[in-house]
């Protein structure tokens, strides 16, 4: 039980660290633009392949620079030429703006690159596992990815806090005007955090594609729960995204590891019923089977008894 | 003035183009409508990478041996029509009723069994309800037992061993193993998965009473992100072998999680091979990873086959052959046209019924009558790189025949009770 626990914990610090990545930039966006971002794990997917592509060329190192800054150039394009365009005529137009694009992302992965999953690989040079417990390794890759995701953590936390650029941003996320006639850009700052938060995203999947594997519906499977993190850890929050995320991240993995479930808690109750009940399929019920819909179900709780979210400021 | 000079300079053009399309259109009408098949499985989604290379297979199997060899009764072509249902049965069951309303009269599918099951009894209501106008489904992969079984219907007819018939096969050669003790079962959360759970459990519990179940996972169908928590179950579960009947994305994350965590057991699969697995499994894949299948890859004996693959690859270099029994569906179903000479799915159904022909492999495949069930040779394949003649994804790794079980051992009796109409 005790390597199941150490293992669940590490596992869930990887996803939630990810999960991290994701919701950082997003979060940002939408505290600066008041807009959630549908097509956000797109570019996380393009993220990955993108950088399959390069790693074929120059090997995984150079992609793990040149692909996130792809993915971010075209996000801020996105921005400049797209939905700066749309923000003319309301959240509503833009909301519906990034659900196409979404889409048309997905499409556009599947015209170039196939249907079929790519061989995308972690280096080899991290081709290793970092320490066996209890008989089971501990890729160094994903060593790899924690400590990427913190530093880029630290990194936003300092930039965000410490330095002028981020200053200018925080204050542009609640007095755009005033940093307008102040003489700053404003538009030009949106873009740039646009354009560092689709960043983000394409750098989370650069380090996740060769985990978590790289297909047309990796952003799909991603989408919904970083904005269930971002709803919980509250909009627009830094610190709110990173502890929503570990805590889904952990939540799902120890719920997994676990081997609770309905029929437990009949024996508790004393309760038992005939294989062949109208309702079996609920009374076998176990906790593992139901782990990832756990997310859903603290969305909900979260909105009903704090609906500005875990460390969200305002409500909106 | 400049528009409406340029207006009458088009008019010119009008007589033009009504002799142009009346040719077209003439031209039309002499030749003969080409007999149409529905292709309903996902081309978009989690699962589209499937539903793409089951959907050239198919195209390029009539070509190869009907289009291009003067088409079936008698100059007309086959057409297949490819419609998406991003995996979901209530999207199925749109696209159903938009082939129906087209005048299609067959319908191909095989991606999931939820989506088999609701095709199969939409089909069964709309042929009670429209006896002019009906409708035969071709099953060529969705395998849960029950729909030639408790669920069977006279318009369903499935041309893949269903997963009873393969976990039978799977638990013998598993049995076979003495250093096999402790068996770990994972599976997607729909009827498939739980059916492959419940039969591993019950075939193993009568073939080897000393092996222990130490695990009987279920997780929901293209969701998880990260298999990584269920490996570390797995491996402190102590498990020596691992069955699944994962598919698609969800066998690639599976079995990456797997080989990354360092588990060097066997790992007993149904779907771990193509469109992007093989190569993604690879090295660390290797001897590893074993599949039940029928219509075995390598070692290759048959020169029709051969030829065959070979002119797929050839038209289309980055996919391979995957399911060749959609070549059987093809054959069964012209057999039956041309016998009957027409294209009534009433006729053709009744005419496939105990059909034996000789697929592209060299072997007899009969389709019992009474439950519209496939049998052949079924085998067991192991991923590695020897002896491979017909790779898959170009990985130079593909699937080696280690174990066969001829057809006459894989026919279990028929729990069908079929209600059967009248023409």
């Amino acid at each position: 039980m005790f390597e199941v626990l150490i293992f669940a914990t590490l596992n869930g610090l990887v996803t939630g660290l990810l999960l991290f990545m994701l919701a950082s930039g997003l979060t940002l966006i939408f505290s600066m633009m008041g807009v959630l971002n549908f097509a956000h794990a797109s570019f996380y997917m393009l993220g990955a392949y993108f950088a399959y592509s390069i790693s074929l060329y120059t090997g995984f190192w150079p992609a793990l620079i040149l692909a996130p800054v792809l993915v971010g150039v075209l996000g801020a394009l996105v921005e400049r030429y797209g939905l700066r365009r749309v923000h003319k005529s309301g959240h509503v137009a833009e909301l519906i703006f990034t659900f196409g694009l979404a889409f048309l992302i997905e499409e556009a992965v599947q015209f170039f690159w196939g249907r079929a999953t790519k061989d995308y690989r972690s280096p080899d040079i991290l081709d290793f596992p970092l320490f066996t417990l209890f008989g089971q390794n501990f890729p160094a890759y994903k060593a790899f990815m924690i400590f990427i995701s913190i530093a880029i953590f630290i990194a936003l936390y300092f930039v965000l806090t410490r330095t002028r650029i981020g200053i200018i941003i925080q204050a542009a996320i609640t007095h755009p005007h005033t940093v307008g006639n102040l003489g700053h850009n404003v538009p030009l700052i949106f873009m740039a955090v646009f354009g560092v938060g689709t960043g983000l995203a394409g750098l989370a999947g650069v380090i996740a594609g060769p985990v978590l594997t790289t297909f047309p519906g990796m952003a799909m499977v991603l989408g919904s729960i970083v904005f269930v993190i971002v709803v919980i850890g509250g909009l627009g929050s830094l610190a709110g995204a990173l502890v929503a995320s570990l805590l889904i991240g952990l939540l799902q993995s120890y719920a997994i590891a676990s081997d609770l479930g309905m029929p437990d808690l009949l024996n508790w109750l004393g309760v038992s019923f005939e294989r062949d009940h109208p309702l079996n399929d609920i009374w076998r019920l176990t906790l593992p089977q139901i782990a990832p819909i756990l997310p859903y179900l603290l969305l909900v709780l979260v909105l009903i008894f704090r609906p500005s979210g875990l460390f969200g400021k305002r409500e909106s | 003035m400049n528009i409406l000079k340029s207006t009458v300079w088009l008019l010119r053009y009008i007589p033009q183009f009504c002799v142009t399309l009346a040719v077209f259109c003439g031209g039309q009408a002499f030749a003969q409508d080409p007999i149409r098949i529905a292709f309903i499985d996902p081309q978009s989604g989690t699962f589209a990478a499937t539903g793409e290379s089951g959907y050239l297979q198919l195209q390029f199997a009539a070509d190869y041996f009907y289009n291009d060899k003067g088409g079936v009764l008698g100059g007309r072509k086959i057409e297949v029509i490819a419609l998406d249902n991003k995996g979901s049965a209530a999207d199925s069951q749109q696209q159903l009723r938009r082939a129906i309303s087209e005048g299609i009269q067959y319908v191909v599918s095989g991606n999931g069994s939820a989506v088999a099951s609701a095709l199969s009894t939409a089909i069964e209501r709309h042929n009670r309800r429209n006896p002019d106008q009906r409708v035969l489904f071709l099953n060529y992969a969705a395998v849960d037992p029950i729909l030639t079984g408790a669920d069977c219907s006279f318009w369903h007819f499935r041309f893949d061993a269903h997963s009873d018939m393969k976990m039978d096969v799977m638990t013998s050669h598993i049995a076979s193993n003495p250093d096999i003790h402790k068996v770990y079962v994972i599976g997607q959360d729909y009827s498939f998965g739980k059916a492959v759970g419940d039969a591993a459990i019950s075939m193993l519990a009568a073939k080897r009473p000393d092996i222990e179940i130490v695990g009987n996972e279920l997780h929901p169908i293209g969701q998880v992100k990260d298999f990584t928590p269920y490996v570390t179950k797995i491996v402190s579960s102590g498990a020596d072998a691992i069955i699944t009947g994962n598919w698609g994305g969800d066998m690639v994350a599976l079995g990456r999680s797997i080989i990354d965590a360092g588990l060097d057991v066997p790992i007993y699969t149904f779907y771990a091979a193509y469109d992007g697995i093989t190569a993604t499994l690879g090295e660390a894949g290797k001897n590893k990873i074993r599949l039940v299948h029928n219509d075995y890859a390598n070692p290759v004996t048959n020169d029709v086959r051969r030829a065959y693959t070979e002119a797929f690859k050839a038209k289309f270099p980055h996919k391979d052959i995957t399911q060749p029994r959609l070549a059987t569906l093809l054959q069964m179903l012209t057999l039956a046209m041309e016998e009957t000479g027409s294209t009534d799915p009433f006729a053709i159904a009744t005419a496939m019924e105990d059909m034996r022909v000789t697929n592209i492999t060299g072997e007899e495949v009969w389709m019992r009558g009474e439950d519209h069930q496939a049998f052949q040779p079924l085998y067991i394949s192991v991923h590695t790189d020897e002896n491979v003649v017909f790779d898959a994804d170009n990985s130079g790794f593909g699937l080696v025949t280690e174990f066969s079980v001829p057809a006459a051992d894989t026919i279990s009796p028929s729990s069908c009770n079929m209600n059967r109409p009248q023409q």
